[in-house]
């Protein structure tokens, strides 16, 4: 199943990305194959380094996973947010719903068939468009970045023709996934039980940490919310049923219950509309965001352990200088320690700053996305209605 | 090509008007208040009817009634002979569960919820008695609706949950099992049966789906709740001014669209899952109303079947010459003849009053549906234009985002 290419600009929940012309990375279409999906990775560059100024490659999922794991081993970029992984693309619910199809063929009439059918084809390119946006802004992130755009997987990724998956094999078997388990376990005590010297990191920990479970919270929520909305929807199709108590011979009676089943379908299919501009604007916003904050997380995180570090190579150079032993391995250390938690506030701090602005404006742009479409769609089932508000 | 409903709303109007003219009784079922305390508890309801007929004591006038009242009232109804044939509307159905919390005194949302459906449909129930001509008339009725002191009615027990589609349906098997087949003239009854059957099938197919609208509909009331709370917290976190403002103001927003979805989930169901449910049990009686022709029939066949024993007997005595039996026996006969005949045209009675009550029906049907969905439509309009009001204020907020 191809899904048909649209402008990246209604996809991004993420802002002022390719506004730099010399780097343009989009994803115009994708194939769905069976347990795979593969992306067609399109650049247009005025960049030396790349060999063409046009070209497209094809992309799985695993890639991604590669490129992005790739950069947060790197310790050149320890001082900067790593754009989030995008998640794996799930299709288990509208391939479940095929399978109940298919096995419930025989049972439904043709209509009932033909209707659920287009339902399902629906949610499938629901599903596509969600997961196609999630692998296109992690790229157009890289992209957008000022020091991660010039990264050399990077580049591989965009350009190299073959297949990435030797690569990406060599990798596991470098690092192991060593450096995420570490991460994830010590996380939180250590980036709330560092001693703060500097107020703007007191606050950013302050406030990511407490923004982080509100907004892990929101989502939840929204996605409970957003499934509501859709298996609503399934109800009203079911009043197709409506059609079949027209074998009465009461002909006023029969006209006035198909009229309605007309009307109750041409509302499902706006209410499907909703629930679905609902899902983009306002769910996976709130989705990226989270796992946008973690990354910043993990920045602090980096930075708290560069900290401990800083402070463990202190001690280590008042008890070299009691003995009497090493001090100067244990200076070198020291100042080592000490330049590099610099440099990473540095970068964490410049990082930050345009993270917020970043995104306080993802926000804005969907919030009032969203109110626009719930507006258009309202006033839509509006005209579908038989009695205007004259009556 | 969406005129329709609008013309039809029209013709209704009118067809409405000319109803009222010809006929004027408003009754409505208002103020449940309890009466009395612990299980001996039990729910009084205004009964209010205006009329301008002169059978009636006054223009207007009010009487306090129970729900074993109303009950009592259709049980009287359902077994007068003079009302053979015709469709008397079944009362709602009694609740155990729901009495007990009343009784208990309970004041959730799912409380107060059945006491309003209860209340609707008791209100339904008399507005279909008193626009039926025959029932108007019954002195039953008019004691129903005008005394004040009304004798308790016992024998309510029989329509308990769904004792009344159960003692329908009971009925039909009895005459089904019946060894006298009758023998159709006329196939306009048995081809209005099946309709019946079919119409009451669809119906009830129909009101499952109603159901679980009603039901996810309020899943995501719930939901949309349970959301808005959320992101009220998330807004408060906010740092940035503006945007915790915005977001604040989603979450008022998200409120708002919880209580539409309220506000549609009881259109829903009072409007349409209602409605079906009452024609489910109508469409019910008026199977019952065949039955009672069917069982008349047979009685007047059993009556001649009897009055020609009778008479085999009397020849018997006649050769056997007993003066004295023969004399009870010439009796006898006189008094089945008799019978015979007033079963005979009870037979035709009965069948004239359901082929007419069944037309009306039909056309009562017609406007009761119509009539409704107009009211869900507009339900279901104003609510759209109170959602474009909420997003259209919001979005402001939204773009004021710095």
């Amino acid at each position: 199943m191809l899904v048909p290419g649209s402008g990246s600009a209604l996809r991004s929940v993420s802002v002022d990305l390719n506004n730099d012309a010399s780097l343009v990375i989009d994803i115009p279409d994708a194939l769905c194959e069976r347990d795979m999906v593969k992306f067609t990775v399109h650049t247009k560059t005025t960049l030396s380094s790349f060999q063409k100024p046009d070209f497209s490659v094809p992309r799985q999922h695993e890639d991604f996973i590669w490129l992005h794991d790739t950069l947060v081993e790197t310790e050149e970029y320890a001082g900067l947010i790593i754009p989030p992984a995008p998640p794996k693309p799930d299709f288990e619910s509208p391939r479940e719903k095929m399978h109940k199809l298919g096995e419930g063929e025989a049972s439904m009439t043709k209509e009932e068939y033909a209707k659920m059918k287009q339902e399902l084809e629906a949610e499938y390119l629901a599903v596509f468009k969600k997961t196609v946006q999630v692998h296109e802004v992690f790229l157009q992130r890289l992209s957008s970045h000022p020091v991660l755009s010039k990264d050399r997987n990077f580049q591989i990724f965009l350009e190299y023709d073959q297949d990435l998956s030797v690569r990406r094999k060599n990798a596991k078997e470098m690092f192991g996934g060593f450096f995420k388990n570490m991460v994830k376990s010590a996380d939180e005590v250590l980036i709330s039980g560092i001693k703060e010297v500097d107020d703007f990191f007191e606050q950013e920990k302050t406030f990511l940490l407490d923004y982080f479970s509100k907004i892990k919270d929101s989502t939840a929520k929204a996605e409970k919310m957003t499934r509501s909305h859709k298996s609503r929807r399934g109800f009203l199709s079911k009043n197709a049923n409506l059609g079949s108590v027209c074998e009465l011979k009461n002909q006023k009676f029969e006209f006035l219950l198909e009229k309605l089943s007309d009307l109750f379908e041409k509302l499902r299919k706006v209410e499907g509309r909703v629930a679905s501009d609902q899902e983009l604007k306002l769910t996976e916003l709130l989705r990226y965001y989270m796992r946008d904050i973690q990354a910043a997380k993990d920045l602090l995180y980096r930075r708290a352990r560069a900290l401990a570090n800083y402070e463990n190579s202190n001690k280590a150079l008042d008890k070299a200088r009691l003995k009497s032993r090493d001090i100067p391995q244990a200076e070198e250390h020291q100042q080592q320690c000490l330049q590099k938690f610099d440099r990473l506030s540095e970068s964490a701090k410049k990082e930050l700053t345009s993270f917020k602005g970043r995104r306080v404006m993802a926000f804005k742009k969907n919030l009032v996305e969203m109110a626009e479409l719930e507006i258009k769609h309202a006033k839509v089932s509006l005209t579908a209605h038989p009695i205007k508000h004259t009556v | 090509c969406f005129n329709w409903l609008r013309c039809d709303f029209c013709s209704l109007q009118l067809e409405e008007e000319e109803a009222k003219s010809s006929f004027d009784v408003d009754v409505a079922v208002t103020n449940p208040e309890k009466v009395g305390d612990g299980m001996n508890a039990y729910m009084a309801y205004k009964v209010s009817t205006r009329s301008s007929l002169s059978m009636f004591k006054s223009k207007a006038f009010t009487v306090r009634r129970r729900f074993s009242d109303f009950l009592g009232l259709y049980e009287k109804l359902s077994v007068k002979q003079s009302l053979h044939g015709c469709i008397i509307p079944p009362p709602p159905e009694k609740s155990v569960v729901g009495m007990t919390k009343m009784k208990v005194g309970m004041d959730d949302p799912s409380s107060v919820e059945f006491l309003e459906r209860r209340r609707a449909a008791l209100e339904r129930f008399l507005q279909r008695v008193v626009s039926h001509p025959l029932l108007l008339q019954d002195p039953d009725v008019r004691e129903f609706l005008e005394r004040d002191d009304l004798p308790r009615a016992v024998n309510t027990q029989t329509l308990s949950g769904a004792g009344f589609l159960k003692m329908i349906t009971k009925a039909s098997d009895a005459v089904s099992k019946m060894t006298i087949k009758m023998n159709e003239s006329d196939t306009w009854f048995e081809d209005k049966f099946q309709e019946v059957e079919a119409e009451e099938q669809q119906l009830r197919k129909l009101h499952v789906v109603v159901d679980s609208l009603v039901n996810h509909r309020k899943e995501l009331c719930v939901n949309t709740a349970i959301f808005a709370k959320s992101m009220a917290m998330l807004g408060n976190s906010e740092d940035s001014t503006a945007l915790s403002r915005a977001l604040s103001q989603l979450a008022e927003v998200e409120d708002k669209m919880e209580q539409l979805h309220q506000e549609q989930a009881a259109s829903d169901f009072f409007i349409f899952a209602e409605l079906l449910a009452d024609y489910i049990r109508l469409l019910a009686a008026v199977r019952g109303c065949f039955d009672q022709r069917v069982r008349s029939w047979q009685r007047w066949q059993e009556a001649q079947s009897t009055l020609q024993k009778k008479r085999e007997a009397e020849a018997k005595l006649l050769w056997a010459n007993k003066p004295d039996k023969l004399q009870q026996a010439k009796e006898e006969i006189t008094e089945w003849e008799a019978r015979v005949t007033q079963y005979e045209r009870d037979f035709d009675r009965v069948g004239m009053a359901v082929r007419k009550e069944v037309l009306r029906f039909e056309k009562e049907k017609t406007k009761d549906f119509k009539s409704q969905i107009v009211k869900y439509l507009e339900a279901m309009l104003q609510s759209q234009q109170r959602l474009i009001k909420f997003w259209e204020a919001f979005l402001p907020e939204a773009k004021a985002i710095a």
